[in-house]
C-alpha cells in the first residue's frame, strides 16, 4: 500500500501543500473559488508543521492500530480491510473530539463547521495525493510501504 | 459450547469479537447481551434524546456485525450464574453455555442514591438505549427538569434537553461541575457557557426528595434539594455515574475490589477468564496502580487486549487514565490525567489563559514528565501531548514551548520523534 512520507529536509515550508488540499477538498476545485468564495473556507487536511529551520507537512498517518478507530465514539472512524486506510464516515461522525484526543500526530482537525472532524483521506480519487503532486521540492513522496 | 463465551455486547464486547476474529478465524464465539440490540454507541444516547442521532446513526458498528464476525449474539438474554470449575455460564431460561475463555464484559449500571420519591413516574437513569427512548418520549410532552449529577452524563444529558426546549436545573454536589475531570477555572468556564443557554446550576446541593404533583402524586411533580428550595419539574434525571455489575461473579473466585480486578493481560484471578471495561478495574499509567475507568475507548481498547489474548496472542495493556473529550455547549474541551492535583506544590503547572478568547491551556508535570492536561478550546494538540504522556517523554527542553500556539511536531528535537514517532520519517 502506498502512503506519503515527509522528507523534511526537502521542505521549504513553502505551504503549497495545505493550498492544494485546500483546493482539491473544496465543492469547486478552483483555487480562486476555493479561498474567496466558498464560506466557511474548505480545510486544509494537512498541515505544514514548522518549527524554524525545520518544517515537513504531516497529515493522518493510516495508523497500521490506529488509535482513532479504537476510540472513536460513533464508529465514524473504520479501518478499510482491503486498502489500510483509515477511512472517516462524516454523516457518522458526531463531533466528539476523541479521536482528536488520541492521535499521536495531531492529524486530525475540527471541521470548521464546528460539527465533525475532518482529516486525509489520501486523495482516495486522485492517482496521487494532491499535496505530493504539487508539492515543489520533492518534500512529499507518494511511495510504497510495508505494512 | 462455545470457545470464546462473552458476557455483554458494549465497547468491550465488540472490541473483544474484534480481536479474536484477528487471530482466529473459526473458534466459536457467544456474545450475551441483555439489550436487543447492542452494537451501539452508548456515548451518542444523548444524541438521540437531542434529535441530532436517530437510531441508525447511533450503530457503531455495521447491521451484520456479529454475522460477519460469525459470533453468535444472545440478544435480550441475560447471564444469571457462572460455574468456573465447570467452565458454563447459566442463562436465563435455565440454559447454559460452556465456554473455553470467558470474558466478563458487564459494564456498568447507574448509581442510583437513595431519594425520597425517586420511585415516581418521571424519574429517570441515563446509561442504556432503553434509558433514552423512555427520557425521549418523556421529552415530548415535559418542561421543565432536574438532573441530577454535574458530570459528563448529566452535561451530556442536559444539553439534549435544552435542546429539546427544556428548562434544565443541574443539581452538583461538588462546588462546581465537571469537578473529577477539571479544575475550577476551566469549570467556571462551562458553567458558563450552559448558564448562557439557560440552565440554572445549583452547586453544593443535591436532591433530597422528589415530589409529586398536586394532582397525581406518582407523578414528579418537582424535587426537593438539600437547601429546602422546590424546584418544580416534569422529569428527575439521575445522572451521577455508574458502578460495575460485578453481580455476576459474586460467591465465585474471582477477586473483585471495587471492579473485577484484572491483570495488565486483563485476565482476573480465575484461569481463562477475563474481565474489560466498566466493569474492569485495569491499570491507569498515570497513577501506576488499577483503578475503574469508565470510558468507551478504554473500554473498547481493554475488551480488544482481552480478545488477543483469549485467542492466544499475547498482548500486555498499555493502561489508560482519566481521559475525557467533550463537545457539549460547543465548549471543545479535552481534559487528560491529573488535571486538578490536590497536592499543587508537588507538580510543576503551566498556564495559558485568555478570557477574551476563552482560550484556556494547562499541562501539569512531575518531574519534566507531562501527567495530565486540559485544554479548551484550542484542542488540535492534545493527542500528540498525550503520546508524549504516554512515552512518559521528559519534555524539559520543551517546555517554554508546550503551550505556544505555534507548537507541533516540528517542535519535537528529530532525534526525539525518531524515538517515539518508530517507521517514520525514514
Amino acid at each position: 500500500m502506498k502512503r506519503i512520507i515527509a522528507k523534511e529536509e526537502y521542505c521549504m515550508g513553502c505551504g503549497l501543500c495545505e493550498v492544494y488540499c485546500t483546493v482539491q477538498h473544496s465543492k469547486s476545485k478552483d483555487i480562486i473559488k476555493a479561498y474567496n468564495r466558498e464560506k466557511p473556507r474548505p480545510l486544509s487536511r494537512v498541515k505544514l508543521e514548522v518549527h524554524k529551520p525545520v518544517s515537513f507537512a504531516i497529515q493522518c498517518r493510516h495508523c497500521e492500530d490506529a488509535p482513532c478507530v479504537t476510540a472513536c465514539l460513533s464508529g465514524a472512524m473504520q479501518k478499510d480491510e482491503e486498502t489500510g486506510l483509515v477511512t472517516h464516515d462524516a454523516d457518522k461522525c458526531i463531533g466528539c473530539w476523541t479521536c482528536i484526543m488520541v492521535c499521536p500526530y495531531g492529524a486530525i482537525k475540527r471541521d470548521p463547521s464546528g460539527k465533525i472532524v475532518s482529516k486525509c483521506d489520501l486523495c482516495s480519487e486522485l492517482e496521487v495525493p494532491a499535496c505530493v503532486a504539487n508539492c515543489p521540492n520533492g518534500a512529499l513522496v507518494y511511495k510504497e510501504v510495508k505494512p | 459450547m462455545s470457545k470464546y463465551v462473552i458476557v455483554g455486547a458494549s465497547a468491550a464486547g465488540i472490541g473483544a469479537v474484534e480481536a479474536i476474529r484477528e487471530v482466529d478465524p473459526v473458534g466459536t464465539v457467544t456474545v450475551i447481551s441483555d439489550e436487543q440490540c447492542p452494537q451501539y454507541s452508548r456515548p451518542m444516547i444523548s444524541d438521540l434524546v437531542s434529535g441530532k442521532a436517530n437510531f441508525d446513526k447511533m450503530m457503531c458498528r455495521e447491521d451484520e456485525f456479529w454475522q460477519k464476525n460469525h459470533a453468535e449474539a444472545l440478544t435480550g438474554r441475560t447471564a444469571v450464574n457462572l460455574n468456573l470449575a465447570e467452565k458454563w455460564v447459566a442463562l436465563d431460561k435455565g440454559d447454559h453455555i460452556n465456554f473455553e475463555k470467558l470474558l466478563i464484559a458487564t459494564g456498568g449500571k447507574p448509581f442510583v442514591p437513595k431519594i425520597e420519591g425517586s420511585e415516581k413516574e418521571g424519574v429517570y437513569t441515563f446509561t442504556t438505549l432503553s434509558d433514552a427512548e423512555s427520557l425521549a418520549a418523556k421529552v415530548e410532552t415535559a418542561k421543565n427538569a432536574v438532573v441530577v449529577g454535574g458530570g459528563l452524563i448529566g452535561v451530556s444529558v442536559t444539553e439534549a434537553l435544552v435542546k429539546r426546549g427544556l428548562k434544565v436545573t443541574m443539581v452538583e454536589l461538588k462546588d462546581h461541575i465537571l469537578s473529577l475531570i477539571l479544575d475550577q477555572t476551566a469549570s467556571e468556564m462551562v458553567e458558563n457557557v450552559i448558564s448562557n443557554a439557560g440552565v440554572s446550576i445549583a452547586t453544593g446541593l443535591s436532591v433530597q426528595r422528589v415530589v409529586g404533583k398536586p394532582e397525581a402524586d406518582n407523578v414528579v411533580g418537582g424535587a426537593v434539594l438539600t437547601n429546602g428550595e422546590q424546584v418544580p419539574c416534569d422529569m428527575v434525571i439521575i445522572a451521577i455515574g455508574v458502578i460495575p455489575r460485578t453481580e455476576l461473579v459474586s460467591g465465585t473466585d474471582v477477586k473483585t475490589n471495587r471492579g473485577i480486578i484484572v491483570d495488565r493481560f486483563m485476565r482476573t484471578s480465575v484461569s481463562d477468564v477475563y474481565a474489560s471495561g466498566d466493569v474492569a478495574e485495569a491499570y491507569d499509567f498515570v497513577l501506576g496502580k488499577n483503578r475503574l475507568l469508565p470510558l468507551w475507548p478504554l473500554a473498547l481498547e481493554e475488551g480488544k487486549v482481552a480478545g488477543y489474548n483469549m485467542a492466544g496472542k499475547k498482548a500486555e495493556y498499555p493502561g489508560g487514565t482519566a481521559m475525557s473529550a467533550l463537545k457539549y455547549f460547543d465548549i471543545p474541551i479535552i481534559s487528560i490525567g491529573i488535571t486538578n492535583p490536590r497536592e499543587a506544590s508537588a507538580y510543576e503547572i503551566l498556564v495559558k489563559h485568555e478570557p477574551e478568547r476563552a482560550l484556556y491551556k494547562k499541562i501539569v508535570l512531575t518531574d519534566n514528565v507531562i501527567v495530565g492536561l486540559t485544554l479548551v478550546n484550542d484542542i488540535e494538540k492534545a493527542g500528540v501531548f498525550f503520546h508524549l504522556m504516554k512515552n512518559g517523554v521528559n519534555v524539559k527542553r520543551l517546555k517554554h514551548e508546550l503551550l505556544s500556539e505555534d507548537f507541533c511536531l516540528a517542535t519535537l528535537p528529530r532525534s526525539l520523534r525518531r524515538k517515539v514517532y518508530p517507521g517514520e520519517y525514514r
